[in-house]
């Protein structure tokens, strides 16, 4: 974050981030069937994550709509080969590019409030967005959603030929979207951009007064956060083939915000471990509680709710937040 | 003098809030290269006035020209960028980030467009090297004492490489070391941009002002020299003899 590293904790920086994406490559190798998928699954969702990230974690403003991004994304990919037999590649850059443009319409919008009022605002679009998902259920069937056949989830373009269905493509994809999403943030964080970001985050009145004009760059983060988040959609229903109204629903506003905070918000690695962590804990919660208490029928949410608690107790700047403030301080 | 045009021309400048008239009808020409103070009770309408010239505040009526240009109606960021720099009169600075990166910001702003971090490093050091912060680059500007996060502050709004310096009460809470120090500081920033300096501590003021203008519930009391002031009788009854406001 600083631009006062020295050139060795830039080599740790790169290093580290390429480590991280090296070990996910290999991962595949080795994970087990199931953890594959969910590793899969995992990074598509944090490039969800990293999206929220830019706009939380680095410019500081919480929003309760990103949900609306992430649907726009896989919606305006999903609808057009379902209905349309559109190809999966040029579907995947309309979804991006849907999302995108709700983001620069939201944001133009939302940024003409600030604090709680910007996050209603984002949570009333969001809402807006999610009635629609169901009112247009004659064409994305709501609730219940829709599923892409194989047939639909393949690119081929020449010699090169994917099946998002199969296994190990699945995953290689997934990796390189994730790995690409992970070198933007690193790159936002440490250019002037991002130091400008911060510098609203952290006194807005101060930074416009050093010449710098807030509102565009609050609203260009706007846009690269929900064009991510709306990447992260696209690739969903690719990757996995399905899109439903739940994806549009609060809760997916909710859950990028929980897994940044419980990475670490404006740190580059969080979103992942945050995203992973969760999905790991609410398994094993779940497990617990059915091994303890079989005939309970609690909800792991609850578990899922207490620990997270205990960590912004402890942990209030998330792991690797927390891992910065104490250890290692060039962290981006 | 009649030959240069002046820098900054305020004409018939009102601000209201609700019924209070905080600036009511100041008219005001800087020269370039001039030090200008300006003084007045608490309340006088000080900090509305530059905030006024700053864009932080909108205008009631009146118009402000600024090299020639009009710059009445234009954002805050842009009077910035025709070189406006304001320095708060409540530190205003990023308690979060380290001292580098404070000023990181204006300087990567007066660069205009992506040089090299090289550049951009050296820039920085200058600047606190003006300021004598140089070894507390890395430390986080919040820990700083009161006194060096107003000098980060100067430091700051010098890395705009601005014409015209806004200082709104620099010296408040500084000792007396700090206020030689920054005397120093202020000559030497004068040097090569011109100076808006509101200020209580009245040694400050006689040591730097070209020009003094006093203001009053929002008006012009008087304006001239540091002697013409002195000998004012009006200032001496407005301002000069209430200690209180010191
Ligand atoms: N944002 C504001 N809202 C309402 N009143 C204000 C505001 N800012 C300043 N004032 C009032 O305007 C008058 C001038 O204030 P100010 O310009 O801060 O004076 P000075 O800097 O000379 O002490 C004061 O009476 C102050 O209370
Ligand atoms: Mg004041």
């Amino acid at each position: 974050m600083s631009g006062h590293l020295s050139a060795r904790d830039d080599m740790r920086v790169w290093g580290l981030h390429f480590g991280l994406i090296a070990l996910l490559f290999a991962a595949q190798y080795v994970l087990p069937d199931y953890h594959n998928g969910v590793i899969a699954r995992v990074m598509v969702l944090a490039l969800f994550a990293m999206g929220y990230n830019v706009l939380f974690g680095y410019t500081g403003l919480l929003s309760l709509g990103h949900s609306m991004f992430f649907a726009a994304g896989l919606y305006g990919a999903g609808l057009p080969i379902y209905h349309f037999g559109v190809h999966p590649l040029p579907a995947f850059a309309i979804g991006i590019g849907c999302g995108t443009a709700l983001a620069l319409l939201v944001g133009a919008l939302a940024l003409r409030t600030t604090g709680v009022a910007f996050m209603i605002v984002t949570l009333m679009f969001a809402q807006v967005a999610y009635l629609m998902s169901l009112w247009l259920g004659e064409w994305t069937r709501g609730d219940e959603g829709l599923t892409l056949s194989r047939d639909e989830r393949i690119i081929e373009i020449g010699p090169m030929f994917l099946d998002m269905t199969n296994r190990d493509t699945r995953y290689v994809i997934a990796w390189a979207l994730f790995s690409i999403g992970l070198g933007i943030t690193l790159l936002i964080a440490r250019s002037r951009f991002g130091r400008v970001l911060v510098a609203i985050r952290e006194n807005e009145e101060r930074a416009r007064m050093l010449g710098f004009d807030t509102f565009a760059n609050k609203l260009a983060s706007v846009t690269i956060s929900g064009a991510i988040a709306a990447t992260a959609g696209a690739a969903y229903v690719l990757l996995f083939g399905y899109m439903g109204s739940t994806f549009a629903s609060i809760q997916y506003s909710i859950l990028p915000l929980l897994w940044v905070l419980l990475g670490g918000a404006a740190t580059t690695l969080g979103p992942f471990f945050g995203t992973l962590l969760m999905f790991y804990l609410a398994e094993l919660s779940n497990d617990a509680l059915n091994a303890w208490l079989p005939d309970a029928r609690l909800n792991q949410i609850g578990i899922v709710g207490v620990a997270l608690i205990l960590l912004v107790l402890f942990f209030p700047k998330g792991l690797f937040g927390s891992i910065r403030e104490r250890w290692l301080k060039w962290l981006p | 003098m009649a030959a240069v045009t002046p820098l900054l021309v305020v004409d018939d400048l009102h601000r209201s809030f609700g019924g209070l008239k905080a600036v009511d009808g100041v008219d005001l020409t800087v020269m370039p290269g001039e030090v200008r103070a300006i003084i007045g009770p608490n309340g006088a309408g000080k900090s509305t006035l530059v905030g006024l010239i700053c864009g932080r505040i909108e205008p009631t009526s009146g118009s402000i020209v600024f090299d020639g240009r009009d710059i009445t109606s234009m954002p805050a960021h842009r009077r910035v960028r025709q070189g406006i720099a304001y320095t708060f009169q409540i530190t205003s600075i990023f308690p979060n980030l380290t001292v580098f990166d404070n000023v990181a910001l204006p300087v990567q702003r007066s660069q205009h467009h992506a040089v090299g971090a090289a550049r951009l490093r050296r820039g920085v050091l200058e600047a606190l090297e003006r300021v004598g912060l140089t070894d507390r680059a890395d430390q986080t500007a919040g820990e700083l004492a009161y006194g060096h996060q107003r000098l980060l502050e100067v430091a700051m709004g010098l890395s705009l490489k601005p014409r015209l310096l806004i200082l709104d009460e620099p010296t408040q809470g500084l000792s007396d070391g700090e206020i030689e120090g920054f005397i120093a500081l202020v000559r030497e920033i004068a040097r090569d941009a011109t100076v808006m300096l509101i200020e209580h501590n009245m040694a400050v003021v006689m040591s730097l002002a070209h020009r003094i203008t006093v203001l009053s519930s929002g008006k012009v009391l008087a304006e001239g020299t540091p002697e013409e002031i002195r000998a004012d009788t009006h200032v001496q009854a407005a301002y000069l003899g209430t200690p209180d406001d010191d």
